[in-house]
């Protein structure tokens, strides 16, 4: 049988990923960084730089939510059941952030104000460490037996590595926030990220090598692909350039070019993920051949080729929509009749 | 106590579509009403449009920003709750969640922007066209969901096979079949209606209140005007798609048929129609009601004398409960007519000249927009608890449907996180409204003063677009960090603008 389709489609799915961490990651860091704000203007301009975006941000995770549906559906349907818990606190955590954002300006009360402040950091905060805990498990694998059940029993909550995972998502979702935040504000405050920009820098890089070496060393079928086919070496070098390019840029103050530098490290990171587990999409940890693979949860053939063809003819539209939001929101903050 | 996952996992459903329903219906009506104020701002350019437009765009985007919010709950509850139903349709319904994402969320989410926060950013013809694709993806989107939700209630094109992991699935066989199913079309007009309804009340009712409080009298008069001419036509297309609907309940679920009109026992001769009433499911039958004879048996087979198939020919456990789908089936066909009823005197009243002065009419006006959502619910939840036992009909059974690995006490730690979380923002979401309709639309002079500040000359739109361009090949990403704000605001626009911050913090 030909499998062609089922691997575009486990591409596909990583570039929606991808997506969505490059752009929601952005936001959630803007979240994550919204107290170092001073007064309640630089709160505004804080949530005002990513005011007209983080909602089609968003549409990349449900995107990706309903490709999954499509493409792998028992993929889907295990997943989202195993992690019912954990998903059920990203959903409220995600409704929390849209309608902080929303609901903020709408009353100049000060316990108003600080209300939805902290629900917006909080809110931004957990979201990230739970996307980057599920990963974690995800490495690990989950205990499902033939019968695609899960055994409950076997999973330990409170493992160490998903709660690493977790701090390497905030500790990335803060450094590229802070990058973007450094692009979007002037003055003062863009002095005060600049600085902040060290700092997440070096969690972010502190946290990288944790997860780097509890990776290597708990997780060896996380490097088998890279064995077998030594050019994916290239995503690795990808990572570390991009990550040394950071500070390089931060320093001559090129914010542009440090921006494009995180995203290539989100991106090589998230690449990394899918090396790591391809071609499997849920690595059992009772028995590695009762895994979900991309060839045996998939949808039919006719229905991967639908998909294919509607991705092609959406896709355009997609980036064109994101490439007008982008043009016409581009430069500086700066509040107006229109903010939040 | 014993806890049910299905039972819980059904209510967990319920609860969150229905929270969620309340604001998918406003954003495509209200979005229809933006795009012909707007138009009519482009055709006149009345400023006095564009503070109606302006006014819209700020309670459209509260709305958005929930439905948003909740939508997400519901791409998720089908994986989370619902996994062996997942699995079960995946090859066919996946697809159309998928293409609600690729084709409308994007359209809606990237132009909404632009809605709410471009008014000084593009040109009006630019805004115009966004606020156009708002309400474009708003449809396509139901579009989108409606095919899934039909497939779920009459299901075609496809096949049952065994998938790879050895369980039985429906996969497509013929995509336009499964897209256009045979309830698929006259559902989505009926459901379009029902938002249009939506948002005409809704603008009525505003107007209304204005209207009672004498307050922005120009505005509410023109927005009565409009929106009732809006609520008039498709309140009297709604009777139509109606009686399709129920034509087509006839012929594709004859058991919903019959627990939509309490009717227990096949019988012999003509079928009555109930207005009301209260159907006892000990006794098998209606009581307290008001039946019209015949009827049923005339609407469905075209003559008074032959029998409707009743609830007792369908095996027990096929049965859908009686007692919900009848009220809220009837809830909203008397709705329906009401608003019928209450569109047709304000347009003859104001053809007259006399519609201002009744304020028992008025007052009717600013309660009819909860009649609206009592509708546009009690649809839902005719046809989807009359869809029972079945969560995709005939084939599977709902019990049959739900997650195995999750347990009841996590189902019901959920539901208490979202019964606490969606009562909060039920709260505040009327709250805010009520702060905005409170304050009004804007002020049409300041509109004036505001246009004329932004200079002629900005470079907007392509000439925006070439310039940044222009920039990235001559001086790399760095120079999008640059600030471009539309012509540098003169001495006196800044203080004007810091005073007016000053002012509305
Ligand atoms: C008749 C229309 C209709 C119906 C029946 C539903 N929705 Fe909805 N939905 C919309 C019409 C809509 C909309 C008008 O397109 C919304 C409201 C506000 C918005 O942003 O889009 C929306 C938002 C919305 C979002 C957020 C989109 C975004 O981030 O922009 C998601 C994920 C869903 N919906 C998913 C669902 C699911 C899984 C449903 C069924 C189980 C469902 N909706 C029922
Ligand atoms: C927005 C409008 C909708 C409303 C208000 C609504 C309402 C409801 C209600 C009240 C129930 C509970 C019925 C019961 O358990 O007795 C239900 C169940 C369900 N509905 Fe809908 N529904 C809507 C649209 C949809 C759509 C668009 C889909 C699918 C695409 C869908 C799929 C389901 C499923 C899977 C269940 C759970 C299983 C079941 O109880 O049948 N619904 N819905
Ligand atoms: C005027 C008389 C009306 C009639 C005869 C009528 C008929 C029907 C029928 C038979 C169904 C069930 C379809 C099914 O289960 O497959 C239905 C569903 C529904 N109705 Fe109505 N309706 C009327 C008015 C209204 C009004 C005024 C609204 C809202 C403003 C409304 C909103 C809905 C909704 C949202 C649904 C669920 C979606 C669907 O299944 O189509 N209806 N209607």
């Amino acid at each position: 049988m030909d499998y062609s389709l089922n691997f575009i489609w486990f591409i596909l799915l990583g570039i929606l990923l991808t997506g969505y961490g490059i752009l929601d990651g952005f936001d959630l860091g803007v979240g994550i960084l919204h107290p170092i704000a001073k007064t309640d203007e630089e709160r505004r301009l804080i949530i005002n730089s990513i005011g007209p975006l983080w909602d089609g941000n968003e549409v990349w995770l449900v995107t990706f939510a309903g490709a999954l549906f499509a493409a792998f559906p028992d993929v889907y349907a295990l997943a989202f059941s195993s992690f019912y818990t954990n998903l059920m606190i990203i959903l409220c955590a995600l409704i929390f952030r849209a309608v902080s954002i929303e609901f903020r300006s709408k009353h100049p009360a000060k316990f108003w104000r600080q209300f939805w402040d902290a629900c917006f950091f909080l809110s931004s905060l957990s979201a990230s460490f739970l996307f980057g805990y599920i990963v974690g498990q995800l490495f690990l694998g989950l205990p499902i037996d033939g019968q695609l059940e899960l055994h409950k029993e076997k999973m330990s909550v409170l493992e160490f590595y998903p709660v690493i995972t977790g701090l390497l998502a905030v500790a990335t979702c803060a450094m590229h926030g802070s990058i973007f935040l450094y692009l979007k504000t002037e003055g003062e405050l863009q002095e005060r990220i600049h600085n902040y920009i060290w700092h997440t820098y070096g969690v972010f890089v502190m946290v990288y090598m944790l997860t780097t070496i509890f990776t290597l060393t708990q997780i060896p079928s996380a490097t088998s692909n890279l064995k077998h086919y030594p050019w994916l070496w290239s995503v690795v070098l990808v990572n570390i350039l991009a990550i040394g390019n950071i500070p390089r840029t931060i320093f001559l103050k090129q914010p542009g070019y440090a921006f494009l530098s995180s995203i290539a490290t989100i991106g090589a990171l998230a690449a990394l993920f899918g090396i790591a587990i391809f071609p499997n999409l849920i690595v059992s940890s009772i028995d590695p051949n009762l895994s979900l693979s991309i060839y045996n949860s998939a949808s039919s053939q006719g229905t991967l080729k639908t998909m294919l063809f509607i991705a092609v003819l959406g896709l355009p539209f997609v980036l064109s929509y994101t490439v007008i939001v982008y043009w016409v929101f581009h430069g500086k903050v700066a509040l107006g009749k229109f903010s939040y | 106590m014993h806890l049910d996952v299905v039972l819980l996992s059904r209510l967990q459903f319920a609860l969150t579509l229905m929270f969620h329903y309340i604001f998918p219906p406003l954003t495509i009506g209200l979005g229809l009403l933006m795009v012909i104020v707007e138009w009519l701002w482009l055709k006149s350019k009345d400023p006095f449009y564009k503070s109606m437009a302006l006014f819209w765009t700020k309670l459209f985007a509260i709305n958005f920003a929930m439905g948003v919010a909740t939508g997400l709950v519901m791409e998720f509850q089908f994986g989370t709750n619902w996994a062996i139903y997942s699995r079960f349709v995946g090859d066919i319904f996946g697809s159309a969640l998928a293409s609600e994402a690729i084709f409308a969320f994007f359209l809606e989410s990237g132009f909404l922007a632009v809605l709410v926060f471009g008014w000084d950013r593009v040109s009006p013809k630019m805004h115009f066209f966004s606020t156009c694709m708002v309400a474009l993806g708003s449809l396509f989107s139901s579009v989108w969901i409606t095919i899934a939700n039909s497939w779920q209630q009459t299901p075609a094109g496809y096949h049952i096979v065994k998938s790879a992991n050895g369980f039985w699935r429906a996969e497509v066989t013929d995509f336009w079949a499964m897209c256009f199913n045979p309830s698929m079309v006259h559902r989505m007009l009926h459901v379009w209606l029902g938002c249009f309804i939506l948002g005409a009340f809704f603008a009525l009712s505003i107007g209304a209140f204005y209207i009672l409080k004498k307050q922005h009298t120009a505005f509410a008069k023109k927005t009565i005007e409009i929106s009732l001419v809006y609520a008039a036509v498709s309140s009297l297309a709604m009777l139509g798609s109606g009686h399709f609907q129920a034509d087509a309940v006839a012929d594709n679920q004859p058991a919903k048929l019959a627990a939509f009109e309490g009717h227990y026992e096949t019988g012999s001769g003509g079928t009555p129609l109930y207005a009301f009433g209260w159907p006892d499911d000990k006794e098998k039958k209606v009581k307290f009601g008001l039946a019209i004879p015949g009827m049923l048996s005339m609407l469905v087979h075209g003559n008074f004398t032959q029998p409707v198939t009743g609830l007792d020919k369908f095996p027990k456990e096929d049965r859908p409960p009686v007692f919900i789908p009848f009220q809220t089936y009837h809830l909203m066909i008397a709705l329906g007519m009401a608003f019928i009823g209450l569109s047709l005197l304000g347009l003859v009243l104001l053809k007259f000249n006399l519609l201002f002065q009744q304020r028992w009419l008025m007052w009717l006006y600013v309660f009819g927009v909860l009649g609206a959502y009592t509708a546009n619910e009690a649809g839902w939840i005719a046809a989807e608890v009359g869809r029972q036992p079945w969560v995709v009909y005939g084939l599977l059974r709902t019990k049959d449907g739900v997650s195995h690995s999750v347990t009841a006490e996590q189902v019901l730690g959920s539901m208490i996180m979202f019964g606490i979380l969606y009562s909060f923002l039920f709260v505040v979401w009327v709250m805010v409204m009520n702060t905005r309709i409170q304050a009004g639309p804007p002020v049409v002079a300041e509109i004036v003063k505001e246009d004329e500040k932004l200079a002629p000359g900005a470079k907007k739109g392509v000439g925006q677009f070439m310039a940044i361009i222009g920039n990235l090949l001559q001086r790399g990403p760095a120079s999008l960090s640059e600030t471009w704000r539309g012509p540098a605001p003169t001495e006196e626009s800044k203080n004007a603008e810091s005073k007016k911050e000053e002012d509305k913090p």
